[in-house]
Parts: structure tokens; C-alpha cells; sequence
């Protein structure tokens, strides 16, 4: 249960006095206060700083050290208190999470430090406050990843038993590993300078050939094409070595350098397939243009080229934006100067795309000067322009420096991965946490069944074994649970217990929804449980209130008829004539149902059902989840009792 | 030549003219209505910071029935979750819903609140939950089941009628949430109201006075007991 409400589980409880003229059937007994302590001031030594707080405030959170009885381990008897030899500074907020139920993190502290201070008092740290949370998270990544910075030197050391493949995946990725790695590496460096630099010189005109200046490239054609050649037999071995190397192909392909490195190769191969064509040799210069992106081959070799790619991938949102109003205001302001520039004469401004380009010129502040405004009305325009332009482009610019520079000072490209599983995994335990509370309730219903089940049979031994001794304020917070149950006549239960009841109520036939109660009614639906109903008759049943039963049927008990009286029957309904004949049927109702699930399980059949017409205690039986709950119930705890079907 | 350049002139400036108009307008707007709202925001948040501090211990246990001790335990909690003395609705609802995690308790933790709220101002007092906790405790049957008939009688109008039933009966169920067992279906809190009807209305006339409600609730035994069943929980 959560935080500092339990003050207000007083409040809680008599409220529920509201529900119990709804209700149809009596309500559980609640647990008493056998320890009737006043609540106390409780001294708690820290190394020397004495710390006070109010025993029900510890309490508060039984499943820590301060609030179980864990801290009596740490009494002192002959000074009254409770001595820890922990960092007094750190206790203050443990303190502080007690009283007030939000857990903070004090920025001076280390990290680790804290970490284990929270490990020892048996706090989770994921209910750290959302105040601190980020500061929490972001230092205990710093902190994780200067000890992964630390395991990933040692990590180099060759590893013995690597096979010839996974050698050269490592030499490829880390070319400091081995010194033909390292040659490797730069002779591909090399290769792709060569390459860019030929594609450069390749349109630089040099000498004259019939009064024309030409380039390079038509000049010596042969010398480029040998260089091309090479350069391009360099990266497709190289390209092939890696594919070859690479642990997941499949992959591999998939990823961003292969491509870059197959979009540089391919030209020349197209180049080479295509014959000298004159239609398609327009299209084959156009293919030129793509072996410039062999310049992108040099990401492999620096690590801040491809951190610049990375940043501006994360920065997507912004550049987005940045796109976005600039587009509207180039759309606005060329609208504007076009209609202002309309009635002079010669003007440039033939239309409105025609003012894009004089808005993008003046608004980026570059001003060529080939379109200007004449009227004066296009001149004022124009300044605004000019001024709002600035304005535009500076507001997004330092949100991308900004993560650039984080990017780069942390040097990480899975940076966001990261958090994101963090977050995931921070919530799913929260989640977790506050499951326990719904699931805690129905685990202690179970043992306090079990519990109450024993203390009828009286048996000595097996109480102590099953009595859990959960705090006061739990048996108190479920017993106020089982009041609403009681009051409603349905029952908590898992999500997969529910699921499968609805399972189950699928398969059979839905009976028994008319309102008009009778007989054939009852007799209704055919459902592979016939035999029962037919069993039973029909009689008309009012319509007034619903029987709750329990039943309890307990191992080597004698008679299930003595352990029926425990049945706690719900007013004024009499069924069938007497409830020992109902019984009767109860027990050979059971029984069948025994010996049909062949299992050995508690048979907590409780079978309190708030059917709509009929509500006979018979048709209660006849839902087959009926004993779906109970069967279940028992497979998910691990109790070996075993029932014998009488 | 000259005129038709006079005249692009004028065309330009009058396109001038129509957006500082336009300008003008959207501050005029502005000034008149939209600027106003963002006042009434910080009005509105330095309302909200009102403490209250209750009466005396003296005066308090004079009102109830409890003791000095029971009444600073009841304190410190109290001002545990509310530090500025009084609770209003929605810190009422998350309180609430905290001892119900299965379903949506916030439906009848809204009646609840009505219930505390005497004054119906909207917040309740330390004196509020105080003097209800009394009668809910330590009061009488009569008190306790004239406090509950309060909480069903959502319009406050003297009688219970069934559609009060039916939010009241809805909003418990509410609380029980999705999974439960059996699982619950839409015509189950009507089948419930229509019991309590039948049980509580004396005198078939389709509503419930204070009366019938207290006089049927004293010919059934659950009830009284159950009501004994929250005595000792200070």
C-alpha cells in the first residue's frame, strides 16, 4: 500500500459504513489491534546523530528495514535505541522518505554511495521522486559508463579460440587491434582520397583541343579510367572481405556504411555494362554524381563524422522545425512582396514562386543583389523580411549545438537507445510495486482462508506454519478490501484468472439470464452439466437477495457436512426446503467436481455468485468457473494441501 | 509611364495600410479580451495557497467524541497529506484511490467528499473530517445511518430514489475494477438497487425516506452488526 495514507486508513475504514446498508451479506470480522501500543517516539542513532520519529511513521513502509522488524537487530539495549554505523547525511533522506513518502536525491551525494545506503535500508530506487529522478539517472549512467569506459580497455585483449572470421570482423572494426588491421586501414584511406581527388581533377579543364577548353578527363581518358579502375577494385574487395567477415550478413547489408559503400562502387560497374549510347549517357553522367559519395566512406575512419551524422539524426525534430517555419515565412513574405511589387514596372517579381528565391536570399541574410524591391512599400517588406529572417534561422540553431556538443562530450551513438530501455524498465517496476499491492491483497486472502479453515480444525502445528505475520495496517487495509467484496458480492482476482473464467464462461453455455424465474428457466440450456440442474428441479426462486456461500472442505476432515456449518449463509433465503438437502447437493456437487478435475487442490469453493434471476445457491454451482477459481487459485500458490473428495 | 508608377506606388502602400490595420485589430483583441485571461491565471494560483488551522484541541474534543490523544493522532496525519489544512476534491479522490488500486474509486470518493463537505464549499477542514469521523466512530445507530442515508441522497433532497441508488450501488462497483469474480455485467448493480428497493421501501412509493431507511436498517441484523464493526479503529 502506498506512501503516507495510512494516516488516512482510519478515515478509509469508517467510510466503508457507507456501503453496509448496500450490502447483502455480513462482513468479515476485522482484525483487532492486539498490540495496543501508544505510539511512541522512536530514537534512531546514525553514527552518533540522534534521529526521532514516531513508530507508526517507520511503519509506514513494512517492507523496508526501518519499518519490519529487521531493525531490531540493530537495538541497544542499554541506550534505548537504534544504532546504525551508516553516513548520517545520507539517513536524512531516507528519514525524510518516511515522513513525507517522496524520496529525494541530494545533489552533493555520490552516487554510489547513495545507491548503497537505499540497498541497505531496503529502499527500491525507482521511487525516487520525479524532482530527482533525472538528476538520479543521469549520474548513475555517467557513473556505469566510466566503469564500462574502464572494462572496454581491458577489453582488447585478443580473446583466445576466435575463429579466422571473427578476427577479421574485430580488425575490421577496431583497426588498432593488429598491425595488418592498421594497414588496412590505411591503405582504404588512402584509396578513397585518391578517389575523390581524380573525381575532382577529372572536370578541371587543362590544354586546349580545338579552340575548346577541356577537362582533364576527356583528356586522359585512359590514365582516369586505369585510376578509377583501381580505386574501385580496392572497394569492392574491400566490401566483400567485410561481408564476409561480418557475423550477421544479413545485417550487415542492411546498415548504413554497406550501402554508402555500394552506392560508390555501382556506378562504375553500370558505367561499364552500359555501351556508349547516346540516349543513356545523360542518364550515365547523372550516375557520376554518385561517386562523390565515396567521400562518405571516410565516416568509417572518423569517429566525428559520424557523431555530426548522428547529432543531426537526433536532432531531427528541430531541423524539422526549422524547415517548417522557414517555409511558412518565405511563403508569406514572398505573397507580400509580390503584391507590393506588382504595379512597378520592370520588376523582377514576376510571380509568387519567382519571390521565393529574393525571400530565401534576404531572409538568410545573403543579399545577392540580383532582385530588388523598386516600390516603397516592397522596400519596408523587405526589411522585415530581412530582420524576421535572422530571428528564424538563430532560434532553432542552438538547440542543435547544444546536442552536438553533448553528443560529442559523451561520445555516445546509443545514448537514447539506452535511456529509453531505462525508463521502460523504471516504469515496469513501479508498476510491478503497485501490482504487489493488488496481488498482496489476493495472496493474503488465500493464506487468511487457509488460516481460517485451521483454526476450526484447531490444529496447533499448522497455524504457526501458515500464520504470516503481515503488519496491522495490511490485515486492516484487507480487510477493508473484503468489505467491498462482501458489499458487492464479487471478488478481486487476477487478470489471468479473469481471463480464463471468461474463457471458460465462453465454452459453456450462458444460462440462466432471463428474469423470470421459472422452471424452465433453470432447466434452460443443455450444457454439459445437465445432469445437475436436472437434478435439482426447478423451483422458483425470489428474487430478493443472493446466497453467499463458502465452502469449506478441508483434507482429513470427517464429514463435510460438519465443516457445511461453517457455511455462511446469507438472510432469509431458504432454498429447496431445508439447507441440509442443499448441502446434500453441495456436496455431491463438489464431489463430481472432484473427481472430474482429478486434482489435488484446496477446494475454497467460494462460490459467491450475484446471478441475475436465479439465486439459488444451485445455479450458483452451475457456473463452471465455480470451480475454476478455486482450482487455479491453488495452482498458483504452492500449498500442498491436498483435498479428498469425500 | 510616370502614372502608372504613381500608381503602383499607391497600390503598394495601400497593402501597407491593410495589414497595420490588420495589426491593429489583433492588439485591440487582445487587449480587450484575450490579455485578460492570462491575468485571471496568476489570480487564480495565489487563491489556491489558503491554510486553515482548526480550533482548539479544547474546543474539538468538546465537539466529538473523541479524546485529546485521538485527536493529535488524527491531526498529524491529517496535516501529514494536506499541509495547507484543508483537503479539496481532487487530493480527496487520489487519497482515496490509493486503498483501491483494483478499480476506479474517484465516483464514490466524489459522494464521500460531499458527504464531509457540510459547508459544501469544496474543501474540507480538519473540523469537517473530524465531526464525521466522530459520528461514523463513536456515534449512535441513528446518528450512523443518518449520516449514511446523507451520503445516498445526492441532491440532498430529503428522499432516495432510485437513480441516487443507481450512481451510489454504480460507483462501489466501480471500485471493484475489471477483474473480478464472477466477472461482473451491466444489469448487476441494477439487480443490486432493485433488492435495496425492495428491502428499504416501505411503502412502495419508489423512494426512500430517512425514516423507512432507518427503520429497515434496524430490522436487519447484518447491518447493525456491521455497522458495530469499525468501533475500535482509532
Amino acid at each position: 500500500m502506498a506512501s503516507g495514507v495510512a494516516a488516512w486508513l482510519p478515515f478509509a475504514r469508517a467510510a466503508a459504513i457507507g456501503w453496509m446498508p448496500v450490502a447483502n451479506c455480513p462482513m468479515p470480522i476485522a482484525p483487532r489491534d492486539h498490540s495496543k501500543r501508544k505510539d511512541e517516539l522512536i530514537i534512531l542513532n546514525v553514527s552518533g546523530r540522534r534521529f526521532q520519529t514516531w513508530r507508526t511513521t517507520l511503519e509506514r513502509y513494512p517492507d523496508t528495514l526501518l519499518g519490519s522488524s529487521e531493525k531490531e537487530f540493530f537495538y541497544n539495549e542499554e541506550a534505548k535505541e537504534y544504532f546504525f554505523d551508516r553516513d548520517p547525511d545520507a539517513f536524512r533522506s531516507v528519514l525524510n522518505f518516511y515522513r513525507t513518502g517522496k524520496l529525494h536525491y541530494p545533489r552533493y551525494e555520490c552516487i554510489s554511495a547513495y545507491d548503497e545506503e537505499l540497498a541497505f535500508f531496503g529502499i527500491i530506487p525507482e521511487i525516487i521522486g520525479d524532482c530527482c529522478y533525472e538528476e538520479y539517472k543521469d549520474r548513475k549512467r555517467e557513473n556505469a559508463e566510466r566503469l564500462m569506459d574502464d572494462q572496454e580497455e581491458n577489453k582488447d585483449a585478443k580473446l583466445p579460440n576466435m575463429t579466422f572470421r571473427e578476427t577479421m570482423w574485430r580488425a575490421f572494426e577496431n583497426p588498432h587491434t593488429s598491425t595488418m588491421a592498421l594497414v588496412f586501414y590505411y591503405v582504404t584511406g588512402f584509396f578513397i582520397a585518391i578517389s575523390v581527388i581524380t573525381n575532382v581533377v577529372e572536370t578541371v579543364p587543362c590544354g586546349y583541343k580545338s579552340q575548346k577548353d577541356v577537362p582533364c578527363g576527356e583528356r586522359y581518358t585512359v590514365a582516369f579510367f586505369c585510376m578509377d579502375t583501381a580505386c574501385v577494385m580496392i572497394f569492392t574487395v574491400e566490401y566483400l572481405l567485410r561481408l564476409f567477415a561480418a557475423p550477421s550478413r544479413y545485417r550487415f547489408m542492411r546498415s548504413v556504411m554497406s550501402i554508402i559503400d555500394v552506392v560508390a562502387i555501382l556506378p562504375y560497374y553500370i558505367g561499364l555494362v552500359m555501351t556508349d549510347n547516346e540516349d543513356v549517357s545523360g542518364a550515365f553522367v547523372t550516375l557520376r554524381v554518385f561517386r562523390v559519395f565515396r567521400i562518405f566512406k571516410f565516416s568509417r575512419h572518423s569517429q566525428g563524422l559520424r557523431i555530426l551524422g548522428y547529432t543531426l539524426k537526433s536532432c531531427a525534430s528541430e531541423l524539422g522545425f526549422l524547415l517548417f517555419s522557414l517555409t511558412m515565412a518565405i511563403i508569406i513574405f514572398a505573397t507580400v512582396m509580390f503584391y507590393a511589387e506588382k504595379g512597378s514596372s520592370s520588376s523582377k517579381f514576376t510571380s509568387i514562386p519567382a519571390s521565393f528565391w529574393y525571400t530565401i536570399v534576404t531572409m538568410t541574410t545573403l543579399g545577392y543583389g540580383d532582385m530588388v524591391p523598386k516600390t516603397i512599400a516592397g522596400k519596408i517588406f523587405g526589411s522585415i523580411c530581412s530582420l524576421s529572417g535572422v530571428l528564424v534561422i538563430a532560434l532553432p540553431v542552438p538547440v542543435i549545438v547544444s546536442n552536438f556538443s553533448r553528443i560529442y562530450h559523451q561520445n555516445q551513438r546509443a545514448d537514447k537507445r539506452r535511456a529509453q530501455k531505462v525508463q521502460k524498465a523504471r516504469l515496469a517496476r513501479i508498476r510491478i510495486a503497485k501490482k504487489g499491492s493488488t496481488t498482496a491483497y489476493l495472496q493474503t486472502k488465500r493464506n487468511g482462508l487457509l488460516n481460517e479453515l485451521l483454526d476450526l480444525t484447531a490444529s496447533e502445528v499448522e497455524q504457526q506454519h501458515l500464520n504470516k505475520t503481515s503488519s496491522l495496517l495490511e490485515s486492516q487495509h484487507h480487510h477493508l478490501l473484503h468489505c467491498l467484496e462482501k458489499t458487492t458480492g464479487h471478488e478481486f482476482v487476477d487478470e489471468q484468472l479473469f481471463e480464463q473464467n471468461c474463457l471458460e464462461g465462453a465454452l459453456q453455455p450462458y444460462r440462466s439470464h432471463s428474469r423470470t424465474p421459472s422452471a424452465s428457466s433453470q432447466d434452460g440450456p443443455t450444457g454439459t452439466c445437465c445432469s445437475r440442474r436436472s437434478k435439482r428441479g426447478s423451483t422458483p426462486v425470489p428474487n430478493a437477495s443472493q446466497p453467499h456461500m463458502l465452502t469449506h472442505t478441508l483434507p482429513q476432515s470427517p464429514g463435510l457436512q460438519e465443516l457445511s456449518a461453517i457455511n455462511i449463509q446469507c438472510a432469509e433465503q431458504q432454498l429447496h426446503g431445508s439447507s441440509r438437502s442443499n448441502l446434500n447437493m453441495q456436496t455431491n456437487e463438489v464431489d463430481r467436481r472432484n473427481t472430474r478435475q482429478q486434482q489435488q487442490q484446496v477446494t475454497t469453493a467460494i462460490i459467491s455468485v450475484q446471478t441475475p434471476s436465479t439465486g439459488s445457491s444451485a445455479s450458483d454451482e452451475d457456473h463452471d468457473h465455480g470451480l475454476g477459481l478455486p482450482s487455479v487459485v491453488t495452482t498458483a500458490s504452492s500449498n500442498v494441501i491436498k483435498v479428498s473428495a469425500l | 509611364m510616370e502614372r502608372e508608377e504613381g500608381e503602383g506606388e499607391l497600390d503598394g502602400l495601400h497593402t501597407l495600410a491593410i495589414v497595420l490595420l490588420l495589426f491593429a485589430a489583433l492588439k485591440l483583441l487582445y487587449l480587450l479580451g484575450l490579455m485578460d485571461t492570462e491575468d485571471k491565471n496568476d489570480d487564480d494560483l495565489e487563491m489556491t495557497m489558503v491554510i486553515h488551522r482548526p480550533e482548539g484541541l479544547d474546543q474539538l474534543e468538546a465537539q466529538t467524541n473523541f479524546n485529546k490523544k485521538e485527536l493529535q493522532v488524527l491531526y498529524r496525519g491529517f496535516k501529514n497529506e494536506c499541509p495547507s489544512g484543508v483537503v479539496n476534491e481532487d487530493t480527496f479522490k487520489q487519497i482515496y484511490s490509493q486503498f483501491f488500486p483494483h478499480g476506479d474509486a474517484s465516483t464514490y470518493a466524489h459522494y464521500l467528499f460531499n458527504a464531509f463537505d457540510s459547508e459544501h464549499n469544496g474543501s474540507i477542514k480538519f473540523e469537517d473530517f473530524v465531526t464525521a469521523l466522530s459520528i461514523l466512530l463513536r456515534g449512535s445507530t441513528r446518528e450512523k445511518l443518518q449520516w449514511t442515508f446523507n451520503l445516498y441522497d445526492i441532491n440532498r433532497d430529503g428522499y432516495i430514489n432510485k437513480e441516487e441508488m443507481m450512481d451510489i450501488v454504480r460507483a462501489i462497483y466501480d471500485m471493484m475494477g475489471k477483474y473480478t469474480y464472477p466477472a461482473l455485467r451491466t444489469d448487476t448493480p441494477r439487480q443490486h438497487v432493485d433488492a435495496f428497493f425492495q428491502k428499504m421501501d416501505k411503502n412502495k412509493d419508489g423512494v426512500v425516506t430517512l425514516d423507512e431507511f432507518i427503520l429497515s436498517c434496524q430490522e436487519d441484523e447484518n447491518i447493525m452488526r456491521s455497522l458495530q464493526l469499525f468501533e475500535n479503529v482509532i
